[in-house]
């Protein structure tokens, strides 16, 4: 390397003897290359952003809805009834299927509803009481009407529900967990 | 200062004021540019001296995707193929980069075949340059190691019968073959540990030793000077040098800019497709090799039994060693082609040989009925596959629970009422524990049957305290609990 740029600088003496016009024209002409090289460096750099960026642009984690059946299998409900739902959880490029219990119902206005049977309490599973028409955590005996209001018990609030949709006829639910142990239901995955 | 002084004579001021010239002052920057940019070239700048530039191009480029790709990537026979798909069918601009990646490992061995060709055809290894010829020659076997590695990744059908038959191959080389076999697959079959290594190999030590030859390469050629046309005198240049920059540099980007629209095109219309994952039962596929292994694979085919000794070990060996010999076995300093008939008759048959081994392959493939039927269905169900939308892959813990339901219809029931009576609640699903109780699996190593069903109905006191609750379910209900609890491993 030290050999070749004394050689370099005999050779720069020899070629630029002109001087400046020539040395103009080249900075011109490295400019020019520069600017050249950062517009196409950026232009190549476009797809591999997109893709780094992939998880901003699009959704890669998500639990799915899950079928609970057809609306007029619900029509006429006249207590709680539990349904094992599976949820799908994707992560990425893998996903998860667990089974939760949830309860379809009715609030006061005879409007469907999808209470989760996680106690707002600890997050024991909840199991309805048929012969007390209520809902009765076996824990610590919070105790909730068939619509999920709080009658009694250590529950700061009422149990939760779950966001639901109708597709085709179907209803369908979308499964979340809650903070336990406060007064407001606040999403937590 | 007197470099300032010395070359503001030559017309090329040293910046000396402004960011640039602190960063020149600091680090020497300015001075290590005109080093790179200022190297003479005896004769001038020619379109023929173009290849070197374009082949470090293309390596920077599958050095960049390669470590994007690596983003999804996941080296394991279970996940491989998965996350190829996800980045091929999912992600955004992931097919363009992937096709990037491949389509560039075959451009890097054409770019490198010129480039070999353009130096052995000008004489440009004479002269003092056996070491720059030697490491372009290792260069050149860690390239086809790089594609060789490289290719059983993505871990479908073709990846996987490829590298088969590829490592089978390895396996005939008399006496240390098999253990060379061994050694690549990481086990007699092909399976997760094969993809370990090649992965290993494929991103960490061959990229490694590639890193280190370019260097010395560029290093050699830098010390060795260029060498120039065929008429000049590979000792010492006797012609008008006329320096790197700009004439020489701008020919390199052209080629340069050629490869970027030629790839760029290729894998936005032809993206490279993904195959249905590996299956080593299905006896029916036909693996062919990528286009650059086409010939070695068609000369393997001629040579069995005791013969195999000559074509798989010493006809090789010889040609290998000829070529890396090259320098050391010719030592005058005729350059020009014309006057080197022994030489170039040799590169004549040695490329014809390549070239009519790889179109005999096709030709025989393309001639047997069976062979091109399979072969057409082979791509289409890599073309169907690639159309289809990603599948995400069930993770291992769902399947877990999924079949123990499957397994025992007592235990099954047991599950329903483990999650009626809220066992799951405390226990966690399939018992695997919460911060409030402990797990359950392997409760059923540790108690018999009889003694699980005793702590249902009378809970410890330790077990009381942690909030256990005695059972009430009936007793052919607890049966099927216990079975259950039993099934948790």
């Amino acid at each position: 390397m030290c050999a070749s740029l004394g050689e370099s600088e005999n050779t720069i003496r020899i070629l630029s003897a002109s001087g400046s016009p020539l040395s103009s024209r080249r900075s011109f002409l490295g400019a020019l290359l520069g600017v050249g090289s950062v517009c196409v460096g950026a232009l190549l750099s476009v797809p591999l952003i997109r893709f780094a960026l992939f998880p901003l642009l699009r959704r890669t984690t998500e639990r799915k809805s899950s079928p609970l059946g057809t609306l007029n299998e619900f029509s006429t409900l006249t207590e709680p009834v539990m349904r094992t739902i599976q949820i799908e959880q994707v992560d990425g490029w893998r996903k998860a299927i667990s089974e939760r219990a949830v309860y379809v119902t009715k609030d006061t206005k005879g409007n469907l509803r999808v209470l989760t049977s996680v106690c707002p309490h600890l997050g024991c599973t909840v199991p309805w009481n048929k012969e007390m028409n209520q809902f009765i955590c076996p824990c610590h005996r919070a105790v909730f009407a068939p619509d999920g209001t709080r009658i009694s018990g250590p529950s700061q609030r009422p149990m939760d529900t779950l966001e639901t949709s109708v597709q085709d006829g179907q209803l369908q639910v979308r499964f979340q967990y809650f903070r336990q142990l406060v007064g407001d239901k606040e999403v937590i995955g | 200062m007197s470099s300032t002084q010395k070359n503001e004579t030559n017309g090329l001021p040293l910046p000396s004021t402004g960011l640039w010239g602190w960063l020149n002052r600091r680090t020497g920057l300015d001075t290590l540019l005109r080093t790179a940019l200022y190297e003479p070239i005896p004769g001038g700048a020619r379109l023929a001296y173009v290849f070197g530039s374009g082949l470090l191009f293309i390596f920077i480029s599958q050095v960049v995707t390669g470590i994007f790709l690596a983003l999804y990537y996941v080296p394991s026979a279970d996940h491989a193929h998965t996350t190829v798909a996800y980045i091929t069918i999912a992600v955004t601009a992931g097919s363009f980069l992937r096709s990037l990646h491949a389509y560039g490992a075959s451009a890097m061995v054409i770019v490198l075949l010129l480039h070999l060709s353009q130096t052995y055809i000008y004489g440009a290894h004479k002269g003092r340059r056996e070491l720059l010829w030697l490491s372009g020659c290792v260069l050149f076997g860690l390239v086809l190691a790089m594609a060789f590695t490289g290719y059983l990744l993505p871990w479908d059908q073709k990846a996987y019968f490829a590298t088969a038959v590829g490592t089978n191959a390895a396996g005939e080389i008399p006496w240390i073959g098999e253990s060379l076999k061994r050694m690549m697959r990481g086990g007699t079959e092909m399976g997760t540990l094969t993809i370990s290594r090649f992965f290993v190999a494929h991103v960490f030590l061959i990229p490694a030793c590639i890193f280190a030859l370019v260097a010395s390469h560029i290093f050699l050629f830098r010390k060795a000077g260029a060498a120039g046309p065929v008429t000049e005198n590979p000792y010492k240049p006797e012609q008008k040098p006329e320096l790197f920059y700009p004439r020489q540099v701008l020919m390199d980007l052209s080629l340069t800019a050629l490869l970027i629209i030629g790839l760029g095109l290729l894998c936005f219309f032809v993206p490279v497709q993904l195959g249905p994952p590996a299956n080593p039962a299905d006896a029916q596929y036909i693996p062919r090799p990528e286009w650059y292994y086409l010939p070695i694979f068609q000369w393997l085919k001629y040579w069995h039994g005791a013969a195999s000794l000559i074509g798989i070990l010493i006809i090789p060996t010889v040609l290998a060693v000829a070529i890396i010999a090259l320098p050391f076995l010719d030592r005058s300093i005729e350059r020009r082609p014309w006057r080197r008939p022994v030489a170039m008759g040799a590169y004549a048959f040695v490329l014809f040989a390549l070239v009519g081994l790889g179109l005999r392959s096709q030709y025989v493939d393309k001639h047997d009925p069976g062979v091109a039927q399979q072969l057409a269905k082979q791509k289409a169900e890599e073309e169907e596959y690639t159309r289809k939308p990603f599948e995400p892959e069930l993770s291992s813990a769902s399947l877990a629970a999924a079949n123990v339901s499957l397994a025992d219809p007592l235990a099954a029931k047991g599950k329903i009422i483990f999650e009626a009576q809220s066992c799951n609640a405390c226990h966690g699903d399939a018992g695997i524990g919460t911060a409030v109780a402990p797990k359950l699996i392997g409760v059923g190593a540790k108690f018999n049957a009889q003694k699980i069903k005793a702590l249902l109905k009378q809970p410890s006191a330790a077990m009381t305290q942690g909030g256990m609750t005695p059972s009430d379910v009936k007793d052919e209900d607890l049966e099927a609990l216990i079975a259950y609890i039993e099934s948790l491993k």
